[in-house]
């Protein structure tokens, strides 16, 4: 017993990126238990993302097409998943620790019987294998180790590459895991946000703003910027308690993390809770008209200036440069 | 309509956080604790389903008998009564959901509403272990609950947007930022809390063996960023990120 399972994310036929980082954290952990990566593919006629996973590093697709996973619930994919872990054998089971992971990977680990690590930043052999984790709003990081013979593991993908794509394909095949739909619970809609940018743990340029934008209508500069570097945008959480930005665009301890290469801060105080979100950033611009805001003692470079006269300068000046 | 909540005590969230010289956990002394941000929203919640269907309120609190305070305010915002589960020990999210299991075993309440993680240890696990345990169905991350027929209408915030999902009661529903906004507790309603039931039990009492799954070996700080540099103006910023960053 030492094989790694992943389970696959996928959203509109498209395979989330953050999976290619939960296999580069199963891969890790498979040289280290001598086992192999096996991924898990529940959806309905995702033949395209079966065969994408193919190429992704992994020894093999299990791919479970039903109409039963055609929308995601936790309730019919966490016994789906546990069974294909006893199929297979594995010890450890990993997803990417997105809002599907956060929900459906503790029922699997009570199916399994598991102990459960969330958030993974790190795993290695040291008297048995031991995990990294933040906790603490990213202030404390601990490390642990899972008693159980199954570990459950949720992985935070921003501290692991994507994993590449190989030129050799490893085979797909149907799996069955006889554990049908759940009684009791009805999927009723995903209304997905429909934006012509990146997704925000995908991004290359991530530009947030913060309550000291004062409303949503201001946000409009953050997403021009955002829009000229072909970036993301985020928001605190404060932003969002607001009203200024949707949930979906909220950084921090309760909301994503991220680790652009470029990170704008723009009238973000820089509580701990955002913080945990982002300061795993290449470069951090700060802007912000407070010079003893605390954004400026994580910020490679800052600007202490108003965000409303710098902010359309800076994107138009931007703008010329990458014309 | 018997509504359970789940209240931890935890450290407050806007204090810096001091690791033990000898990384066996985090210092205690002189830190301050209030309810987890998150329970407050799920109290909230389920008062506000109280009042719009009948029945009653319980908080049930899992910790060190100091965890009676967070108990007393929800209590003061509206809970009808409370449950201590007392221990000095720290659970794992494993431990807290088999507790919670024989809790709810007593009170078999209708529906269950807890905060979607607590602030201090970041788990995001005890309330959908506990729905496996119980075999019920869950509602995670909501923004909205409506609850109608015996089944809840539950709208969540997803990665990429949001979700909407029924589940057919009993059943469990964690909060999110934008549920509710949750009450201060009244002078009145202070004074009430003092007098309304507070049970205290033990895992031992309920049978339960919280040994952990996940064991903690290591508490350490993280890696400090360096403060970089205040620039003048727009222009050296462009400079910089072109020429020094290069990532422009």
């Amino acid at each position: 017993m030492a094989n790694v399972l992943v389970v696959a994310e996928h959203v509109d036929g498209v395979l989330r990126k953050v999976t290619r980082s939960a296999i580069t954290f199963a891969r890790e952990a498979a040289a280290l238990t001598g086992g192999n990566v096996e991924v898990l593919l529940l959806g309905s006629d995702v033949d395209n993302i079966a065969e994408e996973l193919s190429t992704s590093g992994v020894s093999r697709v299990l791919y479970a097409n039903d109409p039963a996973y055609a929308h995601y619930l936790a309730e019919n994919y966490a016994p789906a998943i546990a069974a294909a872990a006893e199929e297979i054998d594995a010890a450890i089971v990993c997803s990417p620790s997105s809002t599907t992971g956060k929900d459906m990977l503790p029922r699997v680990a009570a199916k399994l019987e598991a102990g459960m690590v969330s958030d993974a930043i790190s795993v290695e052999n040291d008297d048995g294998l031991k995990f990294r984790r933040p906790l603490w709003a990213g202030n404390v990081i601990t490390t642990v180790e899972v008693v159980t013979p199954v570990k459950v593991v949720s992985v935070r993908t921003t501290d692991f590459e994507a994993s590449e794509s190989t030129s050799d394909a490893a085979p797909v095949e149907a799996f069955d895991p006889g554990t049908g739909a759940a009684d009791g619970v009805e999927f009723v809609s995903f209304d997905q946000v429909k934006s012509e940018r990146p997704e925000l743990t995908d991004a290359e340029v991530v530009v947030a703003g913060g309550r000291g934008l004062g409303s949503g209508d201001n946000f409009e500069m953050i997403m021009k910027l955002a829009d000229s570097l072909k970036g993301a945008v985020g928001a605190t959480r404060a932003a969002v308690d607001s009203g200024y930005a949707p949930n979906d665009w909220q950084i921090g301890q309760t909301g994503k993390v991220v680790a652009p290469q470029l990170y704008f801060a723009i009238a973000i105080s820089g509580a701990i809770q955002h913080l945990a979100g982002m300061k795993g950033s290449k470069n951090i611009v700060a802007i912000n008209k407070d010079p003893e805001a605390p954004i400026f003692q994580v910020s490679d470079y800052g600007l202490v200036a108003d965000a409303f006269e710098v902010v359309p300068e800076l994107t138009e000046k931007l703008q010329k440069v990458l014309d | 309509m018997k509504i359970l909540a789940t209240v931890k005590r935890v450290t407050d969230p806007d204090m810096k956080i001091k690791i033990k010289p000898d990384e066996t956990g985090v210092v205690t002394e002189g830190v301050e604790y209030k309810m987890n941000s998150f329970d407050e929203y799920g109290v909230e919640e389920a008062i506000s389903i109280k009042e719009e269907h009948g029945g009653e309120v319980v908080v049930v609190s899992i910790g060190p008998a100091a965890s009676t305070k967070e108990l007393r305010t929800a209590m003061a915002m509206g809970a009808d009564r409370a449950i201590l589960v007392e221990t000095d020990q720290d659970l794992d999210s494993d431990a807290v959901a088999r507790v919670l299991t024989e809790v709810v075993g007593r009170e078999e309440p209708d529906v269950i509403v807890m905060g979607k993680q607590s602030v201090d240890s970041d788990r995001n696990q005890a309330a959908q272990l506990l729905a496996s345990y119980l075999g019920w169905p869950q509602a995670t991350f909501a923004f909205n609950v409506d609850i109608s027929d015996g089944w809840a209408t539950v709208g969540r915030e997803v990665d990429g947007g949001t979700s909407t999902k029924r589940i057919e009661l009993p059943g469990i529903i964690t909060a999110d930022l934008r549920l509710n906004e949750p009450r201060y507790a009244s002078l009145p309603g202070i004074m009430k809390a003092k007098r309304k039931p507070l049970d205290t039990l033990t895992p031992d009492e309920l049978g339960v063996d919280i040994a952990p799954r996940v064991n903690v070996l290591k508490f350490e700080a993280p890696e400090e960023r360096e403060a970089g540099e205040i620039l003048e103006d727009v222009d050296e910023l462009v400079d910089r990120l072109q020429n020094e960053a290069n990532v422009i």
